[in-house]
């Protein structure tokens, strides 16, 4: 007996000038670190309003020790000059590491600057199943050689049903493969990760959606992790069981802050288990880096 | 068959708890004994709010722990807000609320409209994506003292202005008092759109509300 033919698992590599990461399904998850955001924070935003980015320099340190393979810069500053600051600010990160980033702006002249002072091969973060977004933001993608993030959702609502997330997940890679020239692989699916406190029956409608985005587009997928815990007690706790769940429903990355060793460490540990840590080698890789630094 | 007291007191803890079902039961059977709706709602359901939120604000409950202690109040209110408009009791105020167009985060927005409900507003929440003429409209139609506007996202925030711009146009500038909050709005943001006031949380959203109604009436004797 045979069920469904499964769509074939694509891989999304992204460059910096120096190195590649690849994500992919049956392979390590992809920890793409969230905190070079200004959102919530008001001294960076007064800093960075006034043209002083060296905030960076101490957030990108932090997610690159924390184990970041991918780096999320947001420069969402209100009243400011969006598209400057964050040219500026991937200029900047280029100098600081050679991790690839990833950039977030919902500004499309932003993510163009940002695109155009990089040097490699960015994910794009991120565009949603409207006409309009698609008509902005895939031609970006296709003419910098970029991979982008797609949300599942319309102008009228987050779906809250699989079938429609599916729907609309089919749409913008039909959008961006036909129409644009885009390979499906370089699509990274946002299966929209909504906060269990708001509604508990939610996570099981994320879950069936990356499932089934897995195995009918063998697309990769990514979403916001801490999102999931908003509002609640024991945050952490509550992602370090999630983000397993999540891989074996067919997450391969999450926007995530790399500074919280309890998620990442359960991330670690779900690799193994899930077979995309070949003999274990990175997971005692980094048991014997914590017993160095303990000497 | 429970004593007066006991429904008071019935209503504040099952509110509290977020039992919607039992909170609706004793509504009911507060009427049946012929209490004063009034005396439901301010002598139990706003109290019991209040407390919800207080003990959201120290960190003591979670989102949905508000969220069913504000269904549980809702559920009540539908049945008392008929009765309380016939009676002719004022609310504190009417306030009507969305998240502009081209944002579809919620969750904020509904923690406010609940800590605004247990303070004694009534608020009717217009939703998501509240395109401007939907705002005019409601506003006309339910003539609030207070509109807010919601907005999560930087790129949807610019939408304050386009709401201004309609309150403007529609003549209904003077008529209502602004309010603008969301993640990422400022007190500086909400000054360049020209609103008349912003909170960056719940409680303080109460606070401002109450405060700008209070300045507003000063201003224009009833």
């Amino acid at each position: 007996m045979s069920g469904p033919v499964r769509a074939t698992p694509k891989e999304t590599v992204l460059r910096s000038a120096s190195r590649e990461v690849v994500i992919g399904h049956g392979r390590r998850f992809c920890l793409i670190g969230e905190r070079i955001n200004p959102t919530g924070r008001r001294i960076f935003q007064e800093q960075l309003r006034s043209g002083d980015l060296s905030a960076i320099e101490r957030d990108v340190k932090a997610q690159v020790e924390g184990g970041a393979d991918v780096l999320d810069i947001n420069m969402g500053v209100p009243l400011t000059d969006e598209a400057d600051l964050l040219e500026r600010a991937i200029r900047m990160v280029q100098g600081l590491t050679d991790l690839p980033v990833c950039i977030d702006s919902s500004v499309v002249e932003a993510l163009e600057a940002g695109l155009a002072a990089y040097e490699g091969r960015a994910l794009v973060n991120s565009v949603t199943a409207e006409d309009e977004r698609l008509a902005q933001v895939l031609p970006l993608v296709k003419k910098y050689d970029a991979a982008v993030i797609a949300l599942p959702n319309d102008a009228d609502e987050i779906p809250m049903e699989a079938d429609k997330r599916l729907v609309l997940t089919g749409k913008i890679i039909d959008v961006a493969t036909k129409e644009y020239g885009i390979d499906a692989a370089d699509i990274v699916i946002d299966p929209l990760a909504m906060p269990i406190g708001a509604d508990t029956s939610m996570v099981t409608t994320t879950l069936e959606t990356m499932q089934r985005v897995r195995d009918e587009f063998g697309v990769n997928m990514t979403c916001g992790a801490s999102n999931v815990s908003f509002g609640m007690p024991a945050r952490h706790t509550l992602g370090a069981a999630y983000l397993p769940i999540a891989m074996y429903a067919g997450l391969t990355s999450a926007i995530m802050d790399a500074r919280t060793p309890q998620i990442v460490d359960a991330v670690k540990a779900a690799d193994l288990l899930l077979n995309h840590d070949e003999w274990g080698m990175a997971w005692i890789a980094a048991h014997r880096a914590r017993q160095a630094e303990a000497v | 068959m429970s004593t007066p007291e006991e429904i008071l007191q019935g209503l504040y803890d099952d509110t509290l708890v977020g039992n919607a079902p039992r909170v609706l039961e004793l509504t009911h059977e507060g009427l049946e004994l012929g209490m004063e709706p009034q005396s439901m709602l301010f002598d139990a359901l706003i109290p019991s709010l209040e407390e919800v939120g207080a003990r959201f604000e120290r960190g003591d409950f979670f989102v949905p722990e508000m969220l069913i202690a504000g269904r549980a109040m809702a559920g009540a209110m539908e049945v008392l807000r008929p009765l309380l408009a016939e009676t002719g009791v004022e609310t504190v105020g009417t306030f009507v609320m969305g998240t502009v167009k081209g944002d579809v985060h919620d969750i904020g927005k509904n923690l406010v409209n609940i800590m605004l409900e247990g303070a004694g507003f009534e608020v009717i929440d217009l939703g998501v994506q509240v395109a401007p003429e939907k705002f005019i409209a409601a506003i006309e139609e339910h003539h609030p003292d207070i509109v807010g506007f919601s907005a999560f996202l930087t790129t949807t925030m610019p939408m304050f202005k386009a709401n201004m711009n309609a309150l403007e146009k529609a003549g209904l500038r003077d008529s209502v008092i602004v309010m603008v909050g969301g993640a990422p709005v400022t007190q500086e943001y909400a000054d360049a759109v020209g609103a008349d006031g912003y909170a960056a949380d719940a409680s303080a959203t109460v606070k401002r509300a109450k405060a700008l109604l209070q300045e507003r009436r000063a201003k224009v004797p009833a």
